[in-house]
């Protein structure tokens, strides 16, 4: 099992280190669509302080399942994730990888660049850290959650709207805790709850979805 | 039809199913007919006009059988489409199917009816209450269900696919309950809250509990209409399908 989930991994590492501006587009988005948003509403500093963690969460949440629609989408096209479900290893492993490796290309870079969307926002530095804290335990569930979608809409005609859809009522927990942290932070208490529960979330969601997900590319793949 | 040797998974068959549900569907649709006038003529004629809500309360009467409705069929509708996905059974599998309008509709119907109440009673179609919010996504999940199993053109997969999110949703029901609540109480504080301290009146109960059960009954009937529906068109190959359409063209 471990050797199977390090050589998918580094499989898929190295496929997003040969299409660098593929991987790159889903950072563009976040940054692009968060950008919006003072624009939308106003550049009232306050406002925007209120607003920050909320939108940052929002756009990572769409980040992630818009990138995540591709994750078996290329290995289901030539065959070869067929290949990986016939053969004796787990496919548990598989999954696991697969959304690990989703998490190293597109989570990580979001969270490196909220320090920078927090300047953007005038966010003080302990809702900053919260915030940032909040992304590190949250966008990993995000991975999970979106590459469960991805794989029970493979191949489907519409499926990026249709993953959306489905995940986005599943994703809603991660979404409370990680925006609420942050909130709990500026009003000068602490968030050690909300983080608790996120990590209680991410255990959960690392314990119970990649079975799911092996399950679903196993429909899926029939 | 032979009924010798009855067994639990009788009805799993879908020609017995069919043959069953052609009897019990005019029966449900006449206790929902009874029960819902009855319900209805008690909580709007004799049940007392409340205190402080005034006649704005009634509506309560629909909404609350149709909010139970809502949670459960989504139970219901989990419950079939993993024992469909789990030993293959094909009824429990379109009966699965056959749920989800019904459970999104009465969600609809139950968020609908909650927005006519809080309008006079709140001064305001919708709060961002804890109950409020969970039965918003949870027709957010019912939708996706039903969106996820008619992308699907192959009906194995669909029933499948359909089966694990349902199963992944139900799980996370509780847990979003759970976290709407917290966030509502933090961001809001002492805001409205749906829980009334004092009791019912005995007939406001009845009158629930009236509508609850023509609820029930209207959900099977429609299901069972539903159910027979897709079982006619998925078993259009089997041979007493192929009998039923003789015999009805030579009636």
């Amino acid at each position: 099992m471990p050797e199977v989930f390090s050589s998918v991994l580094a499989r898929d590492l190295k496929l997003a280190s040969r299409r660098r501006i593929d991987a790159l587009l889903p950072l563009a988005f976040f940054i692009v669509a968060i950008s919006l948003f003072p624009l939308g509403v106003g550049p009232e500093p306050g406002m925007l302080r209120d607003m920050a963690p909320g939108v940052v969460w929002v756009c990572a949440l769409l980040a992630s399942m818009l990138s995540v629609g591709s994750l078996f989408a290329g290995d289901h096209a030539d065959g070869s994730l067929e290949q990986m479900l016939l053969a004796p290893q787990s496919a548990m492993a598989l999954a696991a990888a697969k959304c690990t490796a989703h998490w190293l290309v597109t989570g990580l870079p979001l969270i490196v660049a909220t320090p920078l969307v927090g300047l953007l926002f005038d966010m003080s530095g302990p809702a900053l850290a919260a915030l940032v804290a909040g992304l590190v335990l949250g966008t990993p569930i995000l991975s999970l959650l979106g590459a469960l979608g991805a794989a029970l809409t493979l191949g489907l005609r519409s499926g990026g709207m249709l993953l959306i859809l489905i995940v986005l009522p599943l994703a809603i927990p991660a979404l409370i805790f990680g925006a609420g942290a942050v909130g709990t932070i500026e009003a000068g208490m602490s968030a050690s709850g909300h983080f608790s529960l996120l990590g209680a979330l991410l255990i959960t969601t690392a314990i119970g979805v990649p079975p799911a997900i092996a399950a679903a590319l196993r429909i899926s793949t029939e | 039809m032979n009924l010798q040797g009855l067994r639990l998974y009788t009805f799993a068959a879908p020609s017995r199913f069919y043959w069953l549900t052609g009897w019990l569907i005019p029966l449900c649709w006449l206790v929902c007919l009874g029960f819902a006038a009855a319900g209805l003529y008690i909580g709007f004629f004799v049940a007392p006009t409340d205190a402080t809500q005034g006649d704005a309360y009634r509506i309560i009467f629909i909404h609350v059988p149709t909010a139970w409705m809502s949670m459960v069929l989504y139970l219901v509708m989990a419950f079939w489409a993993g024992i469909g996905w789990a030993f293959n059974a094909r009824m429990a599998s379109m009966l699965a199917r056959a749920i989800a309008p019904t459970g999104a509709m009465f969600t609809f119907l139950a968020l609908w009816t909650g927005a006519i109440w809080g309008k006079p009673t709140w001064g305001t179609w919708w709060v961002w209450d804890a109950r409020l919010t969970t039965e918003l996504i949870l027709l957010f999940l019912y939708l996706g269900y039903i969106a996820l199993i008619n992308a699907i053109d192959d009906q194995r997969r669909a029933d499948q696919a359909g089966a694990l999110l349902a199963l992944v949703g139900s799980v996370n029901v509780p847990i979003i309950y759970f976290s709407v609540k917290w966030w509502n109480t933090l961001h809001q504080g002492a805001s409205v809250s749906v829980t009334k301290g004092s009791s019912m009146a005995s007939t406001m109960l009845l009158a629930m509990l009236l509508m609850a059960i023509a609820c029930w009954a209207y959900a099977f009937a429609v299901v069972f209409m539903r159910a027979r529906a897709l079982t006619i068109e998925r078993e259009s190959h089997a041979g007493w399908v192929a009998e039923l359409v003789q015999r009805r063209i030579a009636r």
